[in-house]
């Protein structure tokens, strides 16, 4: 046997609509994943304890459950409770979003934690607000250290939002299963599946290094 | 005026400070000595409430600060405080470094903000630096903006916790040279150090703290010459 690429070939329009899918997922769970995760991290380097409870318990469950679970719960299971449909994009964006919070917020937290805390007493010696202080001197130093990891998380995203084929998302992933079952050539559009992803991930990667490095010319 | 009365810090069950009670009066300057561990630092940060006391209480002037009610923030702007390891602000210029407080905390404009700098850097000789990020300077040359900056809150009374210890010995100097001037224009200051002969020649007063407990207080001719309690001797026999 051998790999027929270009029977596929009528097929790669059918696939590639599967990009705009699948980036319009990751980047509406990215945006609202990262405000979700600073409002969190915020929860969890404040001083009042019963937040920081609630953001380290949601926290905890979201990278303690599978995804794939929180993108059923959230389609199958919460219509069932709230007795609404669902529509399958914004329920996969939704769990993306949910579970990113958590990572982002954890992401968030070490930046700012890794900061040295002399920098937070000399604000304070100065008499400067929180608020400024986190705005102005302690964020800043903090995006170092965050910019870098968040960027990780998104090229995560980018990947696991493979699993929305579950819910019947027309993304890159089920279009190309689609393919394989109408052509009974399975192999074929899988690989073309993955090397789309890999080409995302590598674009992503690209711009992660790009950010870095302006970070780094700033030292 | 600075007064501590009946001052105690317990971080846990570990009692760092006990019962202490000082006054600095405006335009003294006192200096802090005592071995490692004995709450130095801890009784510096608590008059800038950096450290929250565990009990007694703490007045600038005539405002009691340990009061819920006063407003802290109030009582850090107008005193400044150094440190051993300087905490300039590595993404702000020197003269960034300088201006952002007087500006935000005082609401100065960028040009009376800017104003300010200029004068605090050639006062302590970095005018040349305005420009630099402080990964550019010398220990030495950031330990005198971190004084440069502190000053700019034009505050009543500056705090000094080790200021020379970070810094190579050829550099002791420049720093201890920049405070020796501040206090001879009337500044009131406070100043941790192991400096013995700085601590000798420009204190009005020693404190020597031990274990928490404020031991000896004299003038530094009295303290260095005939120290009274045995710690004192004993503390001064190891490191003169
Ligand atoms: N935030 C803290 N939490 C717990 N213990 C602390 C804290 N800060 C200080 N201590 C303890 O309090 C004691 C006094 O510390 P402090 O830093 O005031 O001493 P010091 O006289 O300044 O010493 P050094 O000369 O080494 O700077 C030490 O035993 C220290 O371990
Ligand atoms: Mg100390």
């Amino acid at each position: 046997m051998g790999l027929d690429f270009a029977a596929l070939a009528p097929s790669y329009p059918f696939i590639l609509r599967g990009i705009w899918v699948t980036l319009q997922i990751v980047a509406v769970a990215a945006v609202l994943g990262f405000l979700f995760g600073v409002i969190l991290s915020l929860m969890k380097i404040g001083r009042f304890t019963f937040l920081r409870w609630i953001a380290d318990a949601y926290t905890s469950v979201f990278r303690g459950t599978p995804l794939v679970l929180q993108l059923m719960i959230i389609y199958f299971g919460l219509p069932q409770v709230l007795g609404i449909e669902i529509a399958p994009f914004v329920a996969a964006f939704s769990a993306f979003a949910l579970n990113s919070a958590a990572y982002v917020s954890e992401i968030i937290r070490a930046g700012i934690n890794a900061v040295d805390q002399g920098q937070k007493e000399a604000a304070q010696a100065l008499g400067i607000s929180y608020g400024e202080m986190m705005k102005d001197i302690i964020l800043p130093q903090a995006m170092k250290n965050i910019l870098p990891a968040l960027m990780n998380e998104f090229i995560t995203l980018t990947k696991e939002s493979a699993i929305v084929t579950t819910i019947g998302v027309m993304d890159i992933m089920r279009r190309a299963y689609i393919v394989g079952g109408e052509t009974f050539s399975y192999f074929e559009p899988l690989l073309f599946a993955g090397f789309i992803y890999y080409c995302l991930v590598m674009v992503l990667t690209v711009l992660g290094r790009l950010v870095e490095r302006r970070l780094r010319q700033s030292d | 005026m600075i007064k501590a009365e009946h001052l105690h810090k317990s971080f846990g069950d570990n009692e760092v400070l006990s019962d202490i009670t000082t006054t600095i009066e405006d335009g003294e300057v006192v200096t802090v000595i005592g071995p490692s561990g004995s709450g130095k630092s801890t009784y510096l940060r608590c008059l800038n409430l950096l450290e929250t006391p565990t009990k007694g209480k703490i007045w600038i002037d005539d405002v009691e600060v340990t009061d819920p009610k006063s407003d802290i923030m109030k009582v850090r702007e107008n005193i400044g405080m150094v440190f051993q390891h300087f905490h300039l602000f590595p993404h702000l210029t020197v003269r960034e470094n300088i201006t952002y407080a007087p500006m935000k905390v005082k609401g100065k404009s960028k040009a009376e903000a800017n104003q300010i700098a200029d004068r605090l850097l050639e006062q302590v000789g970095l005018s040349d630096k305005a420009d630099a990020y402080p990964s550019r300077l010398s220990g030495g040359q950031k330990q005198r903006v971190a004084i440069a900056r502190a000053l700019a809150m034009e505050p009543t009374a500056m705090l000094f916790d080790e200021p020379t210890s970070a810094l190579d010995p050829e550099m002791v100097k420049e720093v201890l040279d920049v405070m020796k001037s501040l206090a001879d224009s009337g500044m009131t200051m406070i100043i941790v150090t192991h400096e013995m002969g700085f601590a000798r020649e420009v204190a009005d007063r020693v404190l020597f703290l031990d274990e928490g407990k404020l031991v000896e207080e004299a003038s530094p001719v009295t303290f260095f010459e005939n120290p009274k309690t045995e710690r004192a001797q004993d503390f001064l026999s190891k490191i003169l």
